[in-house]
């Protein structure tokens, strides 16, 4: 049998396996000892206990759910909070006839199809005996028709619960998301049991980016029922803790502000301080009310919402994606001068428009007549789109694609919220990769000023306006500054992230462009000049017009005979006072028109009252409006 | 028990068994135990006939192949283990690149007519495949052979803690452990071994563990911290095995087992049934009834002449043993949950099969002992 030098002892072997056999023989008795001895405590020592427990199941275990961190913004203004609502809730497990006793609930209070709906999905779902809400939000008179007749009805419960409620109404909603019912696809991300007995969730924004902070976590109560389930005493309990709270960077009175400058404008702002990521302001307009969503909105009121053709529940600031237009021209200019292809005097002549060596093709500057003369800083003041035609083609798209990554374009990024876009930020790679095909270089000069592919978000658009101000130190834009344990009163600061240092350039490149921005307010030929009246302090700042459909080559853009949908969207990016940038914003008016008319009087507006005293600030957006002017 | 084997007074019924090869102490043994489990899955499914078929259909399946194996030469059997051996190992890789995800593990593997867990196989292939090593070799093992012998156990064994099963990778570790144990392994050896585990504990316990399986351990040793999730199921199985009492509740008169509040009470949980309906008595006949069984697997292998045979007979009972401590010391909230079913009474296909297979095993070995001695 065996191939090896060493000898096998038949005897021998099985001597010690037998041996090994009796060992492990007495070794299970006295395991199996051990599980008789467990029994025997269970069955027979503890059996009066047990026995009690399960007589008629008499111990019943309660989820107390936590509730939900509370919302301040910047000043401790409350933005979201929790009321106690009346809700009826069944217990299935019992109630006898569940669909009689549905049909009879009818007579007393009214439930709609989605309500049953929602009801009987979270009814298959959740633990045995848990009561389910089957209409929440009961007012007065039902909870008294209800209240009277509850006797008739086994498992029928009404509770009154903490409901989130957003006591600004349709103010901040896309800085802030908001909570609905629980679904099953909800339920996937948590871990179940801390969310026995919730029946909210974050759906959207801050409410669903900080979840797992607001939430809480669930408490639970031992409880003896009778054979009715009604409860008789309480056991034992643990009490929930509730979740933390959260302070915003949001200055909600500075929100209501730029809300308001927008009037029944479509668009965003995006305010920032440029020294630490802080979001001051997020607008997207048109809003909309979240209290909607949160008792659960009828189908009637969603349609309305989600096919209304400003579109409300799309969040602009941050999901919007927009052709940056001229507002690329102060940062190509910065790569102009960083790579040497121009200096702070090169010059060139504009003669209204462009053409590439050798081609027929012209490419128009938006002055039919030319801005004759310009350098760097003047093409920025008044925009000239031939002085970047020449500038780009010159630097090559790899190198503008390459400075302006520093940036942040064509990036998330990273806010604390949800349904943020990346951008797209053009480049030879880019179009190899998603398009297979070659860089004309067309395109190039496209690009240049911020047409064709590239698209951004108004929340990079600030962001970008910050480090351009900053020269080049950026950080990560966030929403919470703070979160609180509510009851223990202790308040930690989230830490701001520096994402880039600075140092793309020389500090007197980086003076080209904003004297170039700082005149486009305050210079005589800048194109928003007509925001500078009456201005206490200096803002730095470049309009950008971004066109929604393209013009034929001889063709006019003529603003009175295009369709307001396909009008272009107005943008303006900017940074005060200038000399000591506190705050960045960007603009974006969709199909505004002209930067310089409708979207810089927005800014001034907010920074007025941002950087003025309330009573001093008297400009309003209207005194500004004048002739179009991109 | 064997003392009738050896008196000449056969009836028809012993002829039957002897021509095929089948120890008539553990078919009847066994046959009993199989009708126990039928009639408490009954009252554990809420009286679904429909799963008793299912169930008597898998039992069926089961005897067929203990029957088979029972008439393979137990030299053969040898033979087959290395191939036995790398064929489940492959399929283990198999389901972890093409495997489906069922309940968030990755353990089926669809072979388009039925849906099996390879790591079946493995539970008797790595008592065999070492067993057969060792069998080569002079007892008790030197330090080399001990090292490969840990090495083919650990390699299935990591593939199915991976997918995640914690349950199949502790039976079959032990089972490879088991068969190092009877190989008469120094005790020095056991012990260092068991310490470099424990020793590994906190490393697999932080990277190789799901998250799900901390929270169940960490609720075995404080079942209230998570009352309601995996907690909720060891309370309401240890208030039904408790309120069984000495007499129990009787047949499908369990009112935990019976208005649901036990979960999984036709597989893993079947045993709090058993508890609340059928008390401590029955408790305690049950538990001699599996220790009859093991206790015979545990004779064949004593009695086996070849060192193969001593070492599958007595490493499979000894986990056969394994299924029944973990089933029961999980049920009554001294283990942590680890889906390890009740053997041969739980519902649910594959277990049954292996187990029967693996008695098939048992019986094999027995004849080629007679048949040498």
């Amino acid at each position: 049998m065996s191939r090896r030098v060493h000898i096998k002892n038949e005897y021998l072997e099985t001597r010690l396996v037998q041996r090994r056999i009796i060992l492990s023989a007495l070794f299970i008795l006295v395991l199996l000892g051990v599980l008789l001895a467990r029994l025997y405590v269970l069955q027979i020592v503890d059996y009066e206990h047990f026995s009690a427990l399960s007589d008629n199941n008499r111990v019943r275990i309660k989820a107390l759910p936590p509730a939900r961190g509370l919302i301040y913004d910047r000043n401790g203004v409350i933005m979201a909070n929790n009321l106690p609502s009346y809700r009826l809730e069944i217990i299935k497990e019992q109630v006898e006839d569940l669909d009689q006793t549905l049909i009879d609930l009818k007579q007393y209070v009214d439930y709609s199809e989605l309500d049953l709906r929602l009801y009987r999905r979270a009814a298959n779902r959740r633990r045995s005996f848990e009561s389910i809400p089957l209409r929440l939000n009961l007012n007065d008179d039902e909870v008294a028709r209800l209240a009277v007749n509850l006797y008739k009805f086994d498992g029928v419960e009404i509770n009154a619960r903490l409901t989130r409620n957003y006591p600004q109404g349709d103010h901040a909603v896309h800085a802030l998301g908001y909570v609905g019912r629980i679904d099953v696809k909800d339920l996937g991300r948590v871990n179940e049991n801390n969310y026995a007995g919730t029946s909210h969730i974050g759906k959207l924004g801050l409410e669903k980016f900080y979840e797992s902070e607001l939430h809480g976590t669930v408490g639970v109560q031992q409880v003896e029922v009778n054979s009715k389930g009604r409860t008789l005493r309480v056991l034992s309990e643990t009490p929930p803790i509730p979740g933390k709270n959260l302070h915003l960077t949001i200055d909600s009175k500075l929100q209501k502000v730029a809300e308001q400058a927008f009037a029944d404008l479509t668009g965003s702002v995006v305010v920032m301080n440029p020294h630490d990521g802080e979001v001051l302001v997020l607008v997207s307009m048109p809003t909309y009310d979240p209290n909607l969503f949160v008792n659960g909105i009828s189908y009637k009121d969603y349609d309305q919402l989600r096919d209304s053709s400003h579109q409300p529940l799309f969040n602009r600031a941050l999901s919007g994606q927009y052709p940056p237009g001229s507002t690329t021209k102060p940062f190509f200019g910065l790569a102009g001068l960083e790579a040497r292809t121009i200096n702070r005097q090169s010059k060139i002549f504009c003669r209204g428009f462009y053409r590439l060596p050798n081609k027929e093709h012209k490419y128009r500057d938006w002055k039919k007549q030319g801005h004759g003369h310009m350098n760097l800083k003047s093409a920025i003041t008044q925009s000239c789109d031939v002085y970047f035609y020449d500038l780009s083609y010159r630097l090559g798209i790899d190198k503008m694609s390459a400075f302006l990554e520093k940036f942040g374009f064509g990036k998330k990024t990273g806010i604390d919220s949800t349904g943020e876009m990346s951008g797209l930020l053009p480049s030879r790679e880019w179009k190899r990769r998603t398009l297979s095909e070659p860089w004309f270089p067309g395109e190039t000069l496209n690009t240049g000023i911020g047409q064709g592919a590239f698209l951004l978000t108004p929340l990079q658009l600030a962001n970008s306006t910050g480090a351009l101000a900053l020269n080049g130190v950026r950080y990560r834009p966030h929403l919470v500054s703070a979160l609180e344990h509510g009851h223990l009163g202790n308040k930690v600061d989230i830490a701001v992230e520096q994402v880039s240092e600075g140092g793309a350039s020389k500090k007197s490149n980086w003076l080209q462009a904003h004297k170039g921005m700082l005149n486009v307010v305050h210079g005589l030929r800048g194109t928003a000049n007509r925001i500078n009246r009456g201005l206490t302090y200096t803002i730095a700042g470049k309009t950008g017009t971004a066109q929604v459909y393209g013009i034929a080559q001889d063709d006019e853009y003529d603003e009175d005979t295009v369709s307001n949908k396909l009008r272009d969207h107005a943008l303006f990016m900017s940074y005060a006072p200038a000399d000591n940038p506190q705050i960045a914003i960007a603009v974006i008016v969709e199909n505004g028109g002209s930067g310089s008319s409708v979207a810089a009087p927005i800014a001034r507006v907010v920074m007025d009252a941002y950087l003025v005293n309330d009573d001093e600030s008297e400009v309003s957006s209207s005194d500004l409006n004048g002739g179009s002017q991109p | 028990m064997n003392g009738m084997s050896d008196t000449g007074d056969y009836s028809v019924t012993r002829r039957v068994l002897d021509a095929l090869n089948i120890d008539p102490v553990l078919f009847v043994l066994l046959g009993v135990l199989a009708a126990f489990g039928i009639v408490l899955l009954y009252s554990g499914s809420g009286s679904n006939i429909d799963l008793i078929l299912r169930q008597l259909t898998r039992l069926s399946i089961g005897l067929f192949f203990c029957i088979l194996v029972a008439n393979v030469p137990s030299r053969l059997l040898k033979s087959f283990s290395v191939w036995l051996y790398l064929l489940g190992v492959l399929l283990l890789l198999a389901v972890m690149f093409f495997g489906e995800v069922g309940k968030g593990a990755q353990r089926w593997l669809d072979l388009g007519v039925i849906r099996f867990q390879p790591s079946e196989i493995l539970k008797l292939a790595v008592p065999m495949m070492v067993a057969s090593y060792l069998a080569d070799r002079a007892l008790p093992i030197g330090f080399k052979d001990l090292f490969v012998s840990v090495i083919l156990v650990l390699i299935p064994v990591m593939l199915i803690a991976r997918q995640p099963d914690l349950g199949t990778a502790i039976l079959v570790g032990s089972a490879g452990a088991f068969v190092l144990f009877l190989a008469g392994v120094r005790w020095k050896i056991m012990l260092s071994l068991m310490f470099l585990l424990s020793l590994m504990a906190p490393l697999l316990w932080k990277y190789a563990l799901h998250d799900y399986q901390r929270s169940r351990i960490l609720t075995m040793f404080n079942p209230e911290s998570d009352p309601l999730g995996s907690g909720y199921h060891i309370i309401q199985s240890k208030i039904a095995i408790g309120s069984g009492g000495v007499y129990g509740k009787g047949w499908l008169n369990g009112t935990q087992s019976q208005l649901d509040f036990i979960p999984e009470r036709s597989t893993d949980f079947i045993f709090s049934v058993f508890g609340e309906e059928f008390g401590f008595i029955g408790c305690v006949i049950l538990i001699l009834l599996y220790l009859s069984i093991i206790f015979r697997g545990l004779y064949i292998a004593a009695k086996s002449k070849d060192s193969f045979g001593q070492l599958v007979a007595g490493a499979i009972s000894l986990t056969f043993f394994v299924y029944l401590f973990v089933n029961i010391g999980m049920v009554s909230g001294m283990l942590p949950v680890v889906g390890v079913p009740l053997p041969l009474i739980s519902y649910g296909g594959t277990s049954m099969v292996t187990l029967l297979t693996g008695f098939g095993l048992i019986m094999s070995i027995r004849s080629t002992k007679r048949l040498l001695g």
